[in-house]
């Protein structure tokens, strides 16, 4: 937007800016303004104690796990044909459900807390392969025929995706709620460094740094994820350089399709309880946070989880708080999107930069 | 091309200036009958049509199918209204404004509609019932609350509304009171979800509330989304003013969380927690799991030692037909505005030599609003001038298990007031 | 001639058809369908749907083959396979208890699958679904001209059938009382009435089928100035019929044709700014919002009143707020591209509706409760009361803003914003100034959203802030492209389709998204282009969309490229 200046003399510097670059800047300064008007507000007010911010903290950055696990899925499967999967949280969701079944069927026959490793792990193979399955159905079906139809086609079609396996599943599971049983070894704290933090939430954070170093090592590292990323790079290319694109393009749904699942159980475990529709607004949100922290971008996607988290559970109350603003935490959404946008007007590729392929310093 | 631009333009304009299209008017005499406003004619052999305008598909679809229910069960039950069967259609409202008017239009354009029933949530019957009205179709909800629909200032457009549901500004006291006399709570915070319902009921109690206990008493008015799954912050924020009670008269989902959560963030641990009749259901206790233990609802009623034996009755007949047990708070009210409906049509209908039957619609609502001391499921219905006909018994529960197979109102969860 | 690879290829579409049917049945649409009877007595809404099924499984079966017996054999081995598949599902449920976790294997399902009469009756379920699959393979047999005459009659026969309801609102008046009374039962057709459908529409098909091309061939012959007179009679002729629909249709379909009115106008607007100039912008709703709430406020009787104006003047002031807010929605989001612009505009529409549900600006725009009391327009005396007159306001505010978007998308800025939306960089090379354009856009696309807003506020009466949540937007988004994006009577035709069917399917709400999804996959693979394409993009995408060599995807895509 603003326009390079070395070449000109530095004195007619006013005559180049634009009435946009001015409303930008205004933009930004008012954003700033409030920011540090509601900053100064709450410290004045010191209504909360320094633990209560640790929790702030805590619950954001757990919050942000989650959706740091479901942006992982978004984001590798733009990265590689660049289209919006609109149906990646209703993989998640139905990764999550029908494992609940599998759960169910454990904890009536008292396995559920006896081992319960075990049936954590019978869990998450239910939700991931299912997922997986289900994706790439999806993949198949709907997206397979559009790969080279222009951008709105898939999109349109992902859509259309997501709505059926959303009713898909309310007419084959019901539309209630159903309650995952709970573990007993994950109920209670852990204390970290005398903080204390829920042992479900720390086991949601562990496991996004989990998931995402073994992906990022494995698009990084091993043969299938140079192929990958070469695809990601120009498709066409990497086919004439005999890569098996339709198999690549499997592989990463599969993939992005088990992350999910696990991104579900792993919600089941916080939450708690799952429903056909929990799946739309956590996609939505997970996109969010792939985009801020830059799409096609693996580390991106756990930065920009962590990041739209703290900013969803910390700002109200840091600063819509101080504004004198009732009810802030119905704004919370308000105040991730504008930070979206402001990291967007910055750095339109997100903090890290989109691309899977190349590699930051 | 511009010609027929322009052609068409002013074809448009004229059509447009003159374009009134009165709606034919109904009959106002028909066989034996004269009513100002029309006259329905059931031929014999045929049923007599009832509507029901509920939120049977979507998310909140529980609350819609329940109520369709009971008003399947009161069919089931009266067999035949003067002599003649009946016949239930309906249309799906969604729980949003536009659900309801589009749902009322279709019912009110099908002429053989006696009455309806419904809707479930405010939203739809602001628009939806004088549209219904207007057809000359008369309404009884089993689950609006909102104050605002038999409130004397309603408006002549509401003349054919009227509700077996209690009125939320009734709700809201008795649980304020019940906060404040029974459980000797000084200080409390409400969190509502941004639904009319919800928003409304979190008012009455904060203005009860801070009337009986002082100024200040209320610590923290908050709000969230019905999406919203992580409610540690929000409870955080409240947990710093140290209220004493958190009332939120929310749905299953949003309340199953703020449940949950709340016996996970400091400082709430010895708090009391109270919900409203949208979250009173045995899926509530699945969401919320052990962590409703021991927390209060308010709701109407429905312990048989208010509701009495005809109510039991009518859960084993569900149990029968459905092989569940009712899934929101709602079905007696609705079974009892279809009987109210059923006995004002015997009341005010005509037969002529032929054996068809004519229901004047004037009479038929007037015949409802006169309803007196009719007993009913939930208690003695007595219709006032504006259409509120509950006996508003508001009851206030303890939850002992949280067991949804051990769900039964008056046992378990308890019932602790009056 | 490799026969057997054939044979694998019929399997697996049996085995397809037979896992649609199965999931259909577990989903509960064949069960939600059953209590409509489409003709009373003799075949209820599940059977149907099954029939058409295993039909339809034949006819794809039996494409791939040259002969009549080959077809023949391939349908019913299909439809044999169809039949099968659903046995075992049957039987599979006498074993395991389905019930537990898929609450759509009701016993009732099952009494439907074995047509009341338990399993044994499973080998004649299997032979009779084979003989269907045969049928629908001899179908193909048949001459084209034949065939859509026999599809016309089914199809019309089912529409109707399950439609009834809406068909009977049609005929409320007296004076057909006595026809709607030999046609329809209240659950469906009767066996008459069946009749009559059919004989009605294979005859109108058939009359159809034998004079077109002779009329073509008349109208190509006629000089150019009769044919132009023609043109512009019919033309006029479809006006006139429009405008007096509402007369004849009465008030709910009135009301569905205004909801589809109000879509299509934010339809336009939205094709202005996603088909002309390439923004794709999905928190559109946000300038559907502030239209209502502009005329809300400034027109309600109630206590949140900013004035007291006529609705003519309140939507003139909504349109210069819509056209405001448009401009300060672009500003920010100038530089972001692509995908992400996607996700900001998202971010801006949900923004809009949390503030008008927040309880910070309840005081302002009434929060949760909305504003209510919203009277109707009145011009030189003539109150627009119900849907009927709100109709003539939808349709004279959608003429008007269509003839806007023509004009627009021949000029010179119509121009500037296509160039803009193939390659922004280029644009900009060739002296287009990209800030100006962008901003005209949203800010006109706006404009657009808000007169729609400014319609809906009068004919709701009230304003609910969860009126405006973002599967509105996406329903506008599918709804442009689903009509041909970049095209103008394809939004109304989307908006038709995706507005107007599902609200007349009303009575199957369950199911109504279910089969909107499946719509929205099956209209982009099979026609991506949308149903009434704008010329260049019917091209361009009948070269691009590559076609997998997979058996039915090859036959239906060409089948219907060769549609006129």
């Amino acid at each position: 937007m603003s326009v390079n200046t070395t070449i000109l003399p530095r004195s007619t510097w006013w005559r180049r800016v634009s009435v946009v670059d001015l409303y930008l800047w205004a933009f930004r300064l008012a954003v700033i303004l409030v920011i540090v008007w509601g900053l100064v507000g709450t410290v004045r007010a010191a209504r909360y104690g320094g633990d209560v911010w640790v929790d702030f903290v805590i619950f954001g950055l757990s919050q942000g796990a989650i959706y740091a696990l479901i942006a992982l899925g978004y984001t590798m499967v733009y990265g590689i044909l660049r289209m919006i999967n609109f149906a990646h949280g209703d993989i998640f969701m139905v990764g999550a459900y029908t494992a609940y079944y599998a759960a169910r069927a454990l904890f009536q026959r008292g396995i559920f807390n006896r081992h319960p490793l075990f049936s954590l792990a019978v869990v998450l193979a239910v939700a991931m392969v299912v997922a997986l399955v289900t994706a790439l159905v999806v993949e198949r079906v709907a997206y397979r025929p559009l790969r080279r139809a222009p951008r709105l086609v898939p999109l349109i079609s992902a859509i259309g995706a997501s709505f059926f396996i959303e009713y898909a599943v309310r007419g084959l599971y019901g539309s209630g709620f159903q309650a995952y049983p709970e573990f007993e070894i994950f109920k209670g704290e852990w204390t970290v460094f005398g903080i204390g933090i829920l042992r479900t939430q720390a086991v949601v954070i562990v496991s996004a740094l989990i998931l995402m170093t073994a992906l990022y090592l494995f698009v990084m590292r091993t043969k299938t994820g140079t192929a990958m990323r070469s695809v990601s790079e120009d498709i066409e290319v990497a086919a004439l350089m005999g890569i098996n694109v339709d198999r690549i393009i499997v592989i990463t749904f599969a993939i992005g399709g088990a992350a999910a699942g696990a991104a579900g159980v792993l919600y089941a475990l916080v939450f708690k309880q799952v429903h056909f529709f929990m799946g739309f607004y956590p996609g939505i949100k997970a996109f969010t946070a792939a985009v801020l922290g830059g799409i096609g971008n693996i580390p991106g996607a756990l930065l920009g989880g962590i990041a739209l988290g703290l900013i969803e559970s910390v700002a109200p109350i840091l600063v819509l708080d101080g504004l004198g603003i009732v009810a802030p935490y119905q704004l919370k959404d308000v105040t991730a999107f504008i930070m979206l946008v402001m990291v967007l007007i910055f750095r339109p590729s997100g903090i890290l930069g989109e691309r899977l392929a190349s590699k930051k310093a | 091309m511009k010609r027929l631009y322009t052609a068409s333009a002013l074809a448009l304009a004229v059509l447009l200036a003159v374009g009134v299209f009165v709606p034919t008017s109904p009959a106002a005499t028909v066989g034996p009958v004269t009513d100002p406003i029309g006259v329905v004619k059931v031929n014999r052999g045929q049923p007599i049509t009832i509507a029901y305008w509920m939120v049977v598909a979507g998310p909140d679809a529980s609350l819609g199918i329940d109520t369709r229910r009971g008003v399947e069960i009161a069919i089931a039950d009266k067999g035949r209204v003067a002599g003649f069967p009946v016949r239930l259609i309906g249309e799906d409202t969604g729980c949003n404004a536009e659900g309801g008017v589009t749902a009322a239009t279709k019912l009110a354009a099908n002429k053989a509609i006696v009455a309806a029933i419904g809707s479930n949530c405010s939203s739809e019957a602001v628009p939806g019932a004088p549209i219904l009205w207007k057809a000359g179709i008369v309404t009884v909800s089993p689950s609006n609350t909102a104050p605002r629909l038999t409130a004397p200032d309603r408006g002549p457009d509401y003349g054919g509304y009227l509700r077996t549901a209690h009125n939320d500004s009734v709700q809201g006291r008795v649980a304020a009171q019940f906060a404040y006399n029974k459980l000797g709570v000084r200080k409390a915070a409400t969190i509502h979800d941004g639904s009319p319902y919800a928003e409304g009921l979190a008012n009455v109690f904060a203005d009860v509330f801070s009337r009986l206990a002082g100024a200040g008493s209320i610590t923290a008015r908050e709000a969230i989304s019905p999406t919203d799954t992580d409610m540690r912050p929000v409870l955080s924020k409240i947990a710093a003013g140290n209220p004493q009670l958190i009332y939120y008269p929310i749905f299953i989902a949003a309340g199953g969380f703020v449940t949950r959560q709340a016996k996970e963030v400091s400082g709430l641990a010895n708090v009391k927690l109270m919900g409203a009749d949208g979250m009173f259901s045995p899926d509530f206790w699945k969401a919320a799991g052990d962590a409703a233990k021991g927390m209060y609802h308010t709701s109407p009623d429905l312990s048989a030692a208010a509701l009495g034996p005809e109510y039991v009755k009518f859960l084993e007949k569900h149990q029968k037909r459905y092989n569940e047990k009712p899934l929101a708070p709602f079905h007696p009210h609705a079974y009892d505005a279809a009987m109210i409906i059923f006995a004002a049509i015997e009341k005010v209908g005509k037969k002529d030599s032929a054996g068809n039957l004519y229901i004047g619609r004037k009479a038929l609502r007037d015949a409802l609003f006169a309803t007196k001391g009719y007993k009913g499921l939930t208690g003695t219905l007595t219709c006032n001038q504006y259409g509120d006909c509950a006996d508003p018994k508001i009851a206030a529960y303890q939850t002992i298990s949280a067991d949804p197979a051990k769900w039964n109102p008056g046992t378990d969860p308890k019932k602790v007031f009056p | 001639m490799t026969s057997i690879p054939r044979w694998r290829d019929t399997v697996r579409t049996g085995l397809l058809w037979g896992a649609g049917a199965v999931f259909t049945s577990l989903v509960g649409l064949v069960a939600a369908l059953q209590p409509r009877q489409i003709i009373t007595g003799v075949i209820s809404g599940g059977h149907a749907l099954l029939l058409v099924a295993l039909v339809a499984a034949g006819i794809s079966a039996a494409r791939r083959y040259a002969d009549a017996p080959r077809r023949a054999a391939a349908g019913a081995l299909a439809g044999a396979i169809v039949g099968a598949s659903v046995a075992a599902l049957v039987l599979l449920a006498r074993v395991v208890n389905l019930r537990a976790m898929i609450v759509g294997a009701t016993p009732e399902l099952f009494a439907l699958l074995t047509l009341g009469r338990g399993s044994g009756v499973l080998p004649w379920i299997v032979l009779g679904a084979a003989g269907l699959g045969a049928l629908g393979g001899l179908l193909t047999v048949l001459p084209r001209q034949v065939r859509s005459i026999v599809t016309t009659g089914a199809a019309t026969l089912l529409g109707v059938g399950l439609l009834q309801e809406q068909v009977q609102l049609l005929l409320q008046s007296d004076r057909v009382a006595r026809l709607r009374e030999i046609v329809f039962t209240f659950d469906g057709l009767t066996p008459v009435g069946a009749g009559l459908v059919v004989a009605l529409s294979t005859v109108l098909s058939g009359v159809w089928q034998w004079q077109q091309p002779k009329t073509k061939e008349r109208m190509a012959a006629l000089p150019p100035t009769r044919r132009r007179v023609l043109q512009i009679v019919g033309f006029a002729a479809g006006l006139g019929a429009i405008l007096v629909l509402p007369l004849f249709v009465g008030p709910f379909f009135s009301q569905v044709l205004v909801l589809v009115g109000l879509y299509t106008l934010m339809g336009l607007g939205l094709n202005l700014e996603v088909g002309f100039a390439g923004l794709l912008d999905i928190g559109f709703v946000a300038f559907f919002a502030i239209g209502a709430y502009t005329v809300g406020l400034l027109t309600t009787t109630g206590p949140l009143a900013i004035a007291h104006v006529s609705w003519w003047t309140a939507t003139m002031i909504a349109v210069v707020v819509s056209l405001i807010s448009g401009v300060l929605f672009g500003l920010p989001i100038l530089g972001i591209r692509g995908d992400y612009l996607a996700i900001a505009t998202l971010g801006f529409g949900e923004i809009i509706r949390l503030l008008v549900l927040s309880d910070f600006l309840r005081p302002v725009l009434g929060g949760s409760q909305g504003v209510l009391s919203i009277p109707k327009p009145v011009l030189f005396g003539f109150e627009f009361r119900g849907p009927e007159q709100i109709f003539f306001l939808a349709l004279g505010a959608s003429a008007i803003i269509a003839f806007i978007a023509a004009r627009l998308r021949d000029s010179r800025l119509g121009r500037a914003w296509m160039a803009m939306r193939e390659d922004e960089d280029v644009a900009q090379a060739m002296g287009i100034n990209l800030v100006n354009v962008k901003l005209l856009a949203y800010g006109i696309g706006a404009v657009f959203a808000g007169v729609s807003g400014a319609i809906f506020a009068v004919m709701v009466g009230s304003i609910f802030p969860h009126s405006f949540s973002v599967l509105v937007s996406i329903n506008v988004l599918a709804l442009i492209i689903v009509g041909g994006m970049g095209s103008l009577p394809g939004v109304a035709v989307g908006a038709l389709f995706l507005v107007g069917l599902p609200e007349l399917l009303r009575e199957f709400s369950d199911y109504r998204f279910l089969v909107y999804g499946a719509a929205l996959m099956a209209m982009m693979i099979l026609r991506p282009e949308g149903l009434w394409p704008a010329p260049a993009q019917r091209r361009e995408l009948h070269e691009e969309v590559a076609r997998i060599p997979e058996g039915e995807l090859v036959e239906a895509g060409a089948a219907g490229a060769e549609d006129p």
